[in-house]
C-alpha cells in the first residue's frame, strides 16, 4: 500500500479540472497527458529574487495559509471580551500549537501588561508575604514543560447532539505548548507555606481576576509560573508576561496575567469554581472541583473542514489524543462507527499531559465511513462514547465532554459531524 | 531573610501533610509585601467570611444602584437580558431541560456574590464599587431571589447567617469511583456492535460559521483552487479614487477596537438597541436621539442642552465616560489611548444609517 506511487500535484490539478472536485476515478497512479508547464516552463520564482532578509522582522505565515486562523462562534457569547475562540486544529500537524492561532478565552479581554509593570504577590498563610518583580522571576531555577491546555467547555455545545461542523469548533478549545518558567513550589518556598495552608488561590491582574483555588498538593507537584511559550515570550492573549500552567487540569485554572497567589486553609469558592466550571448532573446536584481533563482524542483529518479531495486509495488519517492523567499509550480508530477497531501509530513523542499525534495509513476504497478514534491513557482509561457519559451525567452537563467523536465520511469525500445509534 | 528553624519545620510539616514534592531552600528573592499592598490586592472573600470588610448596605440602596450599574445586562429584576447571566429566579429548575443557574437556584455561597461584585463588576468598570455599595447590591440580589424582605440590611455581622438554597447541592468530583472503574475495562476490538446508523447531523442545525462558499469556516482550500489563485492578478490596484471620508486603515483599526463596545452596542444593517443604543450614523447626530433607547437622565439633560456627538465630544466621552457625564448608564471604563478613540470614531463615521 505504502509503496504505491503517490499522486502528483499535476495529477491533482488535471483531475480537479476534469472532475470538478469529485475525483474518485482519479485515484491511484496519475499519468500526465500533456507536459506540466510548472515543470517545463521556467517559473518566476525559479529565476528572479525572492524576499530579502528582514522583509518581515517577525514573520507571519505565507498568504496561502490565511484560512488557518482562530475562529469564534459569535452566537455563543454576548460579548467578545468575555468569550472564546477555537484553534484551527483541523489545519495543524504535529503536536505544538503556534501561539498565534492557539484558542483564546478571556473573561474581560486580553490586557496589555508590561514586564516593568508586572508584580506577583504571595500572601495568606505564609511566613513572609512577598512581592516579586518580573526580574525576580527570571532568577529562579528555570524549567521546561510541555502541556495541553483544554477549556473545560471544549465540546460543551455537543452534549445535546451533533451541532457544529468541524473539529475546530467541536474540539478546538485546546492548545499545546512548550513552556519555560519556574515551578510554583519554588516561589512558595520563598514565602514559606504554613502548616494550616491547604489551598493555593491564583488570581489574574485583569478585571475579571478569574481566581481559582488549587489544592496545595497539585501546586507543589507540577504547576509552573511560565513566561515563555514555544520559545518566545507569551503572547498578550496567552497572559503576557506571566501565566500559570496547570498540566492536565482544566484551562480555566491556568490563570493569565498572574498577579497573586495566596495560601488558604479552604477553597475560596470563587465565581469560576461555583457558578461556572461545575458540572450539573441529571438529578440536579452538581460536581465541583472536577479539575482533571480525562483522556480524549479526535481525528483532525479527514474532518468536516478537511474533506477528502483525492479520491480513493492511500489516505492518511491524522488525529490528536491527550489525557490529563498522564501519557497516551494507544489510540484506536474505527471506520464503521465502533463495530471494529484498529490501532493507529503514535507519531513522535507521547509526553504526559500533552497532545499526542496519531496517524493511521489506510487504503480507502471510496466507500462511506463512520470514522471514530478512542484514546487510551497509561491508567488504562478508555475514552468513552457520548452515550456512556450521558448515562452517568445526563445532558445538562456543559463541561468535560471527552466523548468519542463520529465523522461521517461520504463516498464523495465530504465529511459531516454526526451522532449514531 | 532569616531562615528560622520553626519555618523550616513548618515547611516540612506542610510537605508531609500535602504529600507533595520537596520544597526548595529559599533563595532570598522578592521583597516583603507591605500591609497597604496586601490590603489593596487581597480582596478575596471566602465562604466562612474570611476577608469580609466592615460595612453594610440595604435592599433599597441596592435596588437603586443595581438599576444604574447592573440592570443593563442583568435586567432590572436580576432576571438577565439576552444571554447575560440571570442572577435571580430558576428555583427548582436544575433538572429541567434548560436549567437556570442563578444565585438563588444554584450558587452555593453568598461570599462568592460579594467577592465577584466587589472584585470584577460592573462589567467594564471593575473595582469601582465601594464596600457598602457591594453589601447593598448583594442584599438586592438576595431580595430579588425572594430570600430576604425589602427592609433587609446586609452587613459583615449578619453575612455568614445567610445560607443560599442550593448550599448542599454540590458534591466533590467523584469520577474516580463513578466513572473510572467503568472506563478502565479492556476495550472491544471487533464485532463490538451491530451496524451503525446516523441519528443526528450537525448540518441540520446550520449554526456553524461558514465561508463564503457555504462550507464550514476554515475549510482547507482545494489545492487546485490554491494554484489557480496564484495566477489571479491583484484587482485592488483598480480601486476607485479614495472617496472623502475616514481613512480606511483607521476604520479597520476602529472595527477591532469596537469589539470592546460590541457587547452592548450593535451596528450595521438592522442593528437594534441592546444594552446600549444602536450606533449607526451617530457621528454628528444629536445626543440621546436613538429611537426606543432608554437613556440616563443626565444624558437626556445634556441632549436637551444641545449636546451633539461630534469628534470632540465623542473623544472626551470615550476617554472617560463617567467623568464626561456623571450618571451615564455606560459602565465602560473608557479608552485610554488617543489612537484607539480616533480609530473607533473613524469606524463609527464609516457606518451608514
Amino acid at each position: 500500500m505504502t509503496d504505491t506511487p503517490t499522486t502528483t500535484r499535476r495529477g491533482f490539478i488535471r483531475a480537479g479540472i476534469a472532475a470538478g472536485g469529485a475525483l474518485a476515478a482519479a485515484a491511484g497512479a496519475a499519468r500526465a497527458g500533456t507536459p506540466d508547464p510548472l515543470i517545463t516552463e521556467v517559473q518566476d520564482w525559479a529565476s528572479g529574487f525572492g524576499d530579502p532578509v528582514d522583509a518581515t522582522p517577525y514573520g507571519m505565515p505565507i498568504e496561502f495559509e490565511s484560512h488557518v486562523v482562530r475562529r469564534n462562534v459569535e452566537w455563543l457569547t454576548e460579548s467578545p471580551v468575555s468569550s472564546i475562540n477555537f484553534t484551527p486544529i483541523h489545519a495543524l500537524e504535529g503536536t505544538i500549537t503556534p501561539q498565534g492561532c492557539a484558542f483564546e478565552r478571556h473573561h474581560s479581554g486580553a490586557i496589555e501588561l508590561a514586564k516593568s509593570d508586572y508584580r506577583l504577590m504571595v500572601n495568606g498563610l505564609v511566613d513572609r508575604p512577598l512581592v516579586f518583580t518580573f526580574e525576580d522571576l527570571l532568577r529562579f531555577p528555570r524549567h521546561i514543560t510541555t502541556a495541553f491546555c483544554e477549556c473545560a467547555a471544549n465540546g460543551g455545545m455537543e452534549w445535546g447532539g451533533a451541532q457544529l461542523e468541524g473539529c475546530q469548533f467541536t474540539q478546538g478549545m485546546i492548545h499545546n505548548m512548550e513552556y519555560t518558567g519556574v515551578w510554583l513550589r519554588d516561589i512558595l518556598a520563598e514565602a514559606g507555606v504554613q502548616t494550616a495552608g491547604k489551598w493555593v488561590y491564583a488570581e489574574g491582574a485583569d478585571a475579571s481576576s478569574n481566581g481559582r483555588s488549587i489544592p496545595l498538593e497539585k501546586a507543589l507537584d507540577d504547576v509552573m509560573v511560565a513566561f515563555f511559550a514555544n520559545g518566545e515570550a507569551l503572547r498578550k492573549e496567552h497572559g503576557y508576561p506571566v501565566r500559570l500552567v496547570v498540566p492536565g487540569w482544566e484551562g480555566n485554572m491556568w490563570v493569565k496575567w498572574l498577579r497573586r497567589v495566596a495560601i488558604y486553609d479552604q477553597a475560596v469558592e470563587s465565581r469560576e469554581e461555583t457558578s461556572k466550571y461545575t458540572d450539573l448532573m441529571a438529578d440536579g446536584t452538581a460536581r465541583k472541583w472536577t479539575w482533571v481533563m480525562d483522556a480524549k482524542s479526535v481525528i483532525t483529518s479527514p474532518s468536516p473542514q478537511v474533506p477528502i479531495r483525492h479520491g480513493k486509495g492511500p489516505l492518511v488519517i491524522s488525529g490528536l489524543a491527550w489525557s490529563g492523567l498522564g501519557r497516551i499509550v494507544r489510540v484506536d480508530v474505527s471506520r464503521d462507527g465502533g463495530a471494529s477497531w484498529e490501532s493507529a501509530r503514535i507519531s513522535g513523542d507521547a509526553k504526559p499531559k500533552a497532545l499526542t499525534r496519531f496517524h493511521l495509513d489506510i487504503d480507502w476504497d471510496g466507500s462511506e465511513m463512520l470514522l471514530q478514534s478512542r484514546a487510551i491513557d497509561e491508567t488504562g482509561y478508555v475514552q468513552p462514547t457520548k452515550d456512556a457519559l450521558r448515562a452517568i451525567r445526563g445532558v445538562n452537563n456543559v463541561y468535560h465532554n471527552n466523548a468519542i467523536q463520529t465523522w461521517w465520511v461520504k463516498p464523495d469525500g465530504e465529511v459531516e459531524n454526526v451522532e449514531i445509534a | 531573610m532569616s531562615r528560622s528553624p520553626e519555618r523550616i519545620l513548618a515547611g516540612a510539616l506542610a510537605l508531609a501533610l500535602s504529600g507533595g514534592a520537596a520544597l526548595a531552600e529559599p533563595l532570598g528573592l522578592g521583597r516583603a509585601a507591605l500591609p497597604e499592598e496586601i490590603a489593596a490586592w487581597d480582596v478575596a472573600v471566602l465562604p466562612d467570611g474570611t476577608g469580609l470588610r466592615p460595612g453594610s448596605g440595604d435592599v433599597a440602596t441596592g435596588e437603586e444602584v443595581f438599576a444604574e450599574q447592573c440592570a443593563a445586562c442583568h435586567g432590572e429584576f436580576a432576571e438577565g437580558i439576552d444571554s447575560w447571566p440571570a442572577l435571580a429566579g430558576g428555583i427548582d429548575s436544575l433538572t429541567d431541560p434548560r436549567p437556570v443557574k442563578t444565585v438563588g437556584s444554584y450558587w452555593p455561597h453568598l461570599s462568592t456574590v460579594w467577592d465577584y461584585v466587589h472584585r470584577s463588576m460592573p462589567f467594564g468598570g471593575a473595582q469601582t464599587l465601594s464596600v457598602d455599595i457591594t453589601y447593598a447590591i448583594t442584599a438586592y440580589i438576595l431580595y430579588s431571589n425572594g430570600l430576604v424582605e425589602d427592609d433587609f440590611v446586609l452587613s459583615h455581622e449578619n453575612f455568614t447567617e445567610i445560607v443560599l438554597p442550593n448550599h448542599a447541592g454540590f458534591i466533590v468530583d467523584d469520577r474516580e469511583t463513578t466513572e473510572y472503574p467503568l472506563f478502565r475495562a479492556e476495550p472491544c476490538m471487533s464485532d463490538c456492535r451491530g451496524p451503525a446508523t446516523v441519528t443526528r447531523r450537525a448540518v441540520d442545525l446550520s449554526v456553524t460559521p461558514e465561508d463564503p462558499d457555504g462550507r464550514p469556516a476554515g475549510t482547507i482550500p482545494a489545492l487546485t483552487l490554491a494554484a489557480a489563485g496564484d495566477a489571479a492578478p491583484a484587482e485592488a490596484a483598480a480601486a476607485p479614487a479614495a472617496p472623502a471620508g475616514p481613512d480606511p486603515a483607521l476604520v479597520a483599526a476602529g472595527e477591532t477596537v469596537f469589539r470592546k463596545c460590541a457587547a452592548c452596542h450593535k451596528v450595521g444593517e438592522g442593528a437594534k438597541n441592546g444594552t446600549g443604543p444602536a450606533l449607526n450614523a451617530m457621528v454628528g447626530a444629536p445626543a440621546g436621539a436613538v429611537e426606543g433607547f432608554r437613556y440616563s437622565k443626565p444624558l437626556l439633560e445634556a441632549a436637551g442642552a444641545g449636546l451633539v456627538w461630534d469628534e470632540a465630544s465623542l473623544d472626551a466621552f470615550l476617554e472617560n465616560p463617567k467623568g464626561f457625564m456623571k450618571g451615564t448608564k455606560m459602565a465602560f471604563a473608557g479608552l485610554k489611548k488617543p489612537e484607539d478613540r480616533a480609530a473607533v470614531i473613524a469606524y463609527l463615521q464609516s457606518l451608514g444609517p
